[in-house]
């Protein structure tokens, strides 16, 4: 057997080194084997299903047992055919009201409409990046730059998820039947409104 | 074998650099100390700051701007992709905002490891010191401003609208810098002596590899009239840094930033992305809308969003809180009058 030269064998320790070095973990900080897309996307789903996402984009319908969401439009946010009459005067500490869909929320913010996570390319996710979702999320403005994202939406908390999750989050919705819903735009606070 | 030795040590040595720029200094929590003034003063600018006015500026509740820049000695600008700079480490910017008085005064900075952080520095009643305001921004009392109130920007507002391009440096570039200046831009300020602009960063030595055609034809947004130009060159400084072609917002397919490179035809893309095209923002209970409905401004969804009171549907979404009159009259005078026969 060939004996390899000394130098070969520190330079081929260095650049090893060096590689080690400047490439990043194979799964970032935790040691662990990178994580497969079908990995990936069962995290999301498991992600989207306990963080009550359903609970919100998902229209609630009247089922044999109670209220229960509609996964026939799964995560379609408020309908666009809902036709609302004016939601109620909040009267002393009932300062919040939710429709029966609980897709339509008013508040001191105003009323706002859960939106379309399945990824229609019109009114949906379709044409989201994932930086896009990330930005959102992180900083409360739509797509990171746009107006505020407003209750009852939790971003307070979900700030805290961390980019793997919400790589897992976004991958998953990106997967999920498209459904073409165009949600409304929020109503301004009755005090924008009367100063219109 | 020595020398081998040695180039294991700087591969190592290169690759521990890149793991770990050197950390930057804490920002200054005086304005003074940030190195825009002449030491011992907070009025004239310290030697080697460089004052500038972009040729359209953004639209800020109409208070009363100025703007600085200072590169570190002996480093340059590098233009060689015309719409996108690359300043130099050690690269500061400041923005004076005022009413009357001076309030806030932000800084721009690029750190060593090429990345770049913003503050802002609220100005004491007197104005005689600004000092360094918190990372969740403040709201502080000024007669003059809307509601009495003013509102400094948190660092995380400031990236909102900073990071939204291909360069941070939103007022700073070739196209807001030329010496051809648009003389219908709503609110720029003229040109005066001792002004940066594009011809005389290239003759300092401040600015290199600038096409030399953009000399002898400073850029000029191309444009089918004088009100259509000014009207591009509005939307270029009020929502370009957000809706351009190159940065995060990109799958909106609104690009309203100009470009200098007139190859680029930023001009004939943002009349494409406009004129007709349906708009993803629809008044409730309207069944379709145009973003530009060309000759019937009352229908176009670009003016309806500049004008209304509406927080929630306001453009652009923060830092406005007062209608620019001279700017919505500037957008309605370009559909109803110059596109009424596109």
């Amino acid at each position: 057997m060939k004996r390899i030269p000394i130098e070969y064998a520190i330079l081929a320790v260095a650049v090893a080194a060096t590689v080690a070095i400047v490439s990043p973990a194979r799964a970032e900080g935790t040691g662990q084997p990178a994580e497969t897309t079908a990995e990936k996307l069962a995290r999301g789903k498991y992600l989207v299903t306990v963080a009550g996402c359903n609970d919100c984009h998902t229209p609630w319908i009247m089922g044999p047992k109670g209220p229960e969401p509609d996964m026939n439009r799964m995560l379609s946010g408020h309908p666009e055919s809902a036709m609302l009459p004016p939601a109620p005067k909040p009267e002393g500490p009932w300062i919040v009201a939710a429709s029966a869909t609980n897709t339509a929320w008013s508040g001191p913010w105003g009323v706002s409409f859960t939106a379309n996570l399945t990824p229609d390319a019109e009114t949906g996710l379709g044409k989201w990046t994932q930086r896009n979702f990330t930005e959102t999320i992180r900083t409360g403005r739509h797509m990171g730059r746009g107006r505020q994202v407003l209750p009852p939406m939790p971003i307070p908390m979900y700030r805290n998820f961390t980019d793997a999750d919400l790589e897992a989050i976004f991958s998953y919705l990106k997967t999920i039947p498209a459904v073409t819903n165009r949600v409304p735009e929020p109503l301004p606070p009755a005090a924008a409104v009367a100063a219109k | 074998m020595k020398r081998l030795l040695l180039l294991c040590s700087a591969l190592l040595a290169a690759a521990m650099n890149a793991q770990a720029a050197p950390a930057a200094a804490p920002l200054p929590t005086l304005l003074s100390e940030t190195g825009l003034f002449t030491p011992g003063t907070t009025a004239s600018p310290a030697a080697g700051v460089l004052t500038y006015s972009p040729q359209y500026p953004l639209w800020s509740d109409g208070t009363h701007k100025r703007r600085w820049i200072a590169l570190p000695a002996g480093t340059t600008i590098d233009a060689a992709r015309v719409d996108a700079w690359e300043f130099p480490v050690g690269t500061r910017l400041w923005k004076e905002f005022g009413y009357g008085r001076r309030i806030e005064t932000r800084m721009i900075e690029r750190l060593p490891d090429g990345s770049w952080r913003f503050a802002a520095y609220v100005w004491n009643d007197s104005g005689t010191e600004a000092t360094l305001a918190p990372e969740d921004g403040v709201v502080v009392d000024v007669a003059d401003a809307p509601g009495g109130r003013y509102a400094v920007p948190a660092r995380g507002d400031c990236t909102a609208c900073h990071e939204g391009a291909a360069v941070p440096i939103l007022g700073f570039s070739a196209l807001q810098l030329s010496s051809d200046r648009d003389p219908l831009a709503p609110h720029a300020d003229p040109a005066r002596p001792g002004m940066t602009d594009l011809r005389r960063l290239v003759e300092s030595g401040r600015l290199r590899n600038l096409p030399r055609a953009l000399l002898s034809s400073p850029p000029r947004i191309q444009a089918a009239s004088a009100t259509e130009r000014a009207a591009l060159g509005y939307l270029h400084g009020n929502c370009g840094h957000c809706h351009n072609a190159a940065g995060a917002l990109t799958g909106l397919e609104l690009p309203l930033a100009q470009q200098a490179d007139a190859r680029a035809q930023s001009a004939e893309q943002t009349l494409a992305s406009l004129l007709g095209h349906s708009s993803r923002f629809r008044p409730n209970g309207a069944a379709s809308a145009q973003r530009v409905a060309t000759g019937h401004d009352g229908d176009s969804i670009v003016t309806l969003r500049m004008k209304t009171t509406n927080p929630l549907a306001r453009m652009p979404p923060l830092g406005v809180q007062v209608i620019d009159q001279e700017g919505v009259a500037l957008i309605e005078r370009w559909i109803s009058t110059d596109l009424r026969t596109r």
